[in-house]
């Protein structure tokens, strides 16, 4: 029983992981309507940038929000350049560029900043959380920090100008463009907002996972797992769906002898898969009417 | 990928006129294979500069750098190094290509510490069949010391069987009773540490070891696999991880307190990149096995030896990272490679390149630890097969006992 309890309590730590960058998934899904393969790696490249600055000298909170700032420039900038004249590609086009995409950022960070692993301070600490050596004040800092931002994401997009035109034209290109919103801008908008969620979410992960070019490749797998299976058009769902993944992965792991351990990766992809062909929707997403 | 991408580093465009130096007397002595005359010698590399394993990239342009540096001194034998490197991406198909083209289209006069035991795996019947040297391959397999069915194959380094037996010595001459937990990255590489550990053990392997756990090089984290060997009770861990799993783990078993017997790959020993990121208070009293000086390490900082080495990167390669111990094992490989073709003298055959390989008695290279010799004969194609256990403290890896040499011929 104790060993049940345990692997719940380091699931719920492991899933605060995966909720956090299920959110910047979500958060593009929203925006475009496609799935940014490349999301982790600029989540790690902007790691990079937050520890590049911290190098430097810049304090802790400064370097977090310049960094803030520089991936939601870098986000808008990506969408202008690379992804806007791809807007009317057939969705192959855009699954390359975006493979594209991660070969480079990937290839390029670890030229810059080189492969061994590098130490992420964390401002939580990582003394025990109440008590419990399994949750560290760190990882339950980062778990405060996915719900308040969740929370901060809910309230955008439903009382703020900006957030309900962002869902007009996601949801109604067509009638959000005739009534004045600039479609082409509130893409970019979004791009920018997954990149700096991302970049939230890889300076939370760092300090647990370490930093180095690679540390993004399976997070983003557990990633997609998590935000299809609380659905992808649902920031809270994706939250849930983290927790989820990161707990049941643990209890496979341990529970299931001789499969678990081997097949931890295939039981996210399967998982995947069995959302998708049961209920596409996922855990709390809502259906997506597409008129043609 | 990025396929077709080639990352060319030539050590020294080859723009030497030869009626310069074809002067000489001693002419009538000198003998080549293709790759090799008076003024060049062609050496091809394979190494995966992208792809999953690109953090070993830094081995080959290290040893690029190397030949540059003895370039600038003159060369060996008054010949340059043309050092070509390719980079297969830790692919096994692209690096049969590779190897192909060096041999066939570059005409090079051997392939020098291809990295990867999949890669080595691929090209090993393909350098063999067409009588080219495979020499000091870059991995820790047990299976390149077999000069009867591969005589133009050579390893370099302690192999990770040999180097997992000397800590089951250790356990059982200093902790008979230990129970022992495993943890294992799922691969070659971690099962080859797993066999060689219940091999050094013995009978005693089925009742000592009580939990046997497997990671895949994919997960994020490993902290539930920690949380389950702790569980298990064991007061001893062997972990057969590479760096970045070796250094969480060190950082979760700290934040656990679980405080056993730890012992940990000679892969994962670095200072600046593994013992640091995880937290020097988490990681004391650890026990691993070294052969190489840790560039990072400042007890070495007055070794005449080292001080060479830190000179060389500061000159080749500055702003490098001196904690990546890739930096240390391509010089002391390349310097290897160099002390074997000084010894071929003017006769540059491939075969005479092997012999000589096979000739190296009591050779030192200026990294690795006081008292490791370079020892081949031709029926021993394991160069370094000596390794001394060490233990972490404060801030460093304190060496204790004699030098360690794994006795079996296998």
């Amino acid at each position: 029983m104790e060993l049940f309890i345990n692997q719940v309590l380091a699931g719920i730590s492991t899933g605060a992981i995966y909720a956090c960058m299920a959110l910047a998934i979500v958060m593009i899904f929203q925006a475009i309507d496609h799935l940014n393969f490349a999301q982790g790696e600029m989540a790690m490249f902007a790691t990079f940038i937050a520890w590049q600055l911290m190098q430097w000298g810049v304090p802790y909170w400064w370097a977090f929000l310049l960094t803030l700032a520089i991936s939601f420039a870098g986000g808008v900038i990506i969408e202008r350049l690379l992804f806007k004249p791809l807007a009317k590609a057939p969705i192959l086009t855009n699954v390359a560029g975006f493979i594209a995409l991660f070969a480079i950022i990937n290839s390029v960070a670890g030229l810059i900043w080189d492969f061994t692993i590098k130490q992420f301070p964390t401002p939580f600490g990582s003394s025990p959380f109440l008590g419990s050596q399994l949750i560290s004040t760190h990882q339950a800092g980062m778990i405060g920090v996915t719900l308040a931002l969740l929370i901060a994401l809910f309230l955008f997009f439903r009382f703020t100008r900006i957030g309900l035109a962002m869902r007009a034209a996601a949801a109604m290109p067509e009638s959000a463009r005739l009534v004045g919103i600039n479609t082409g801008w509130m893409v970019a908008l979004g791009w920018g907002m997954a990149s700096a969620i991302g970049a939230i979410a890889g300076i939370l992960i760092a300090p647990v996972v370490f930093l180095e070019p690679n540390m993004m490749g399976g997070v983003l797998i557990y990633g997609f797992a998590a935000a299809v299976l609380g659905g992808l058009t649902s920031p809270l769902g994706s939250v849930i769906g983290g927790f989820l993944v990161g707990i049941f992965e643990n209890l496979v792991g341990t529970y299931i002898p001789g499969v678990g351990n081997e097949l931890k990766l295939p039981i996210a992809l399967a998982l995947i898969v069995i959302v998708l062909v049961v209920k596409p929707t996922g855990l709390m997403g809502h259906t997506v009417v597409k008129r043609v | 990928m990025l396929a077709g991408q080639k990352l060319r580093i030539v050590a020294m465009s080859t723009v030497v006129a030869a009626f310069a130096v074809t002067s000489g007397s001693a002419l009538a002595q000198k003998k080549y294979d293709p790759g090799a005359s008076d003024t060049e010698i062609k050496i091809g590399n394979i190494m995966p500069y992208s792809g999953p394993a690109s953090a070993y990239g830094i081995i080959g342009k290290a040893q690029a750098a190397y030949f540059q540096m003895i370039n600038e001194k003159g060369g060996i034998n008054g010949r340059k190094v043309n050092f070509i490197s390719y980079d297969d991406a830790y692919s096994p198909p692209k690096a049969v290509e590779h190897a192909r083209k060096l041999v066939e289209s570059d005409e090079v006069l051997l392939i020098f510490s291809p990295l990867g035991t999949p890669s080595n795996t691929a090209i090993q019947k393909y350098m063999n069949a067409k009588k080219v040297p495979q020499l000091f391959v870059a991995t820790g397999a047990a299976k390149w010391n077999d000069p009867k069915h591969f005589p133009w194959t050579m390893g370099w380094q302690p192999n990770y069987q040999d180097e997992a037996r000397i800590y089951a010595k250790y356990v059982l001459a200093n902790k008979p009773g230990a129970k022992i937990a495993v943890l294992y990255q799922n691969d070659d590489f971690g099962k080859d540490y797993v066999k060689g550990f219940k091999e050094g053990l013995g009978d005693k392997a089925k009742s000592m070891i009580i939990v046997e756990e497997s990671y895949e090089l994919s997960e994020p984290t490993i902290d539930s696999h920690i949380v389950k060997l702790k569980a298990s009770g064991a007061d001893t861990l062997l972990n057969f991880t590479t760096p970045k799993f070796a250094a969480q783990t060190i950082k979760k078993m700290g934040e656990l307190e679980w405080k056993p017997l730890h012992i940990i790959t000679n892969v994962s020993v670095s200072v600046g990149a593994v013992m640091k990121p995880a937290g020097f208070e988490y990681g004391q009293g650890i026990l691993s096995a070294a052969y190489l000086k840790d560039g990072a390490d400042p007890q070495w900082n007055d070794d005449p030896d080292m001080k060479k080495w830190i000179a060389f990167i500061d000159k080749y390669m500055p702003g490098a990272n001196k904690a990546d111990s890739g930096l240390v094992f391509g010089y002391g490989s390349a310097q290897t490679l160099h002390k074997v073709l000084e010894m071929a003298g003017d006769n540059l055959t491939r075969a005479n390149v092997m012999k000589q390989a096979a000739s190296l008695k009591d050779f030192k290279t200026d990294v690795a630890l006081p008292g490791i010799l370079i020892n081949t004969s031709a029926t021993d194609f394991a160069p370094i097969q000596q390794v001394k256990m060490m233990r972490f403290k404060g801030e460093k890896w304190e060496l204790f006992g004699d030098v360690i040499s794994s006795d079996a011929k296998h």
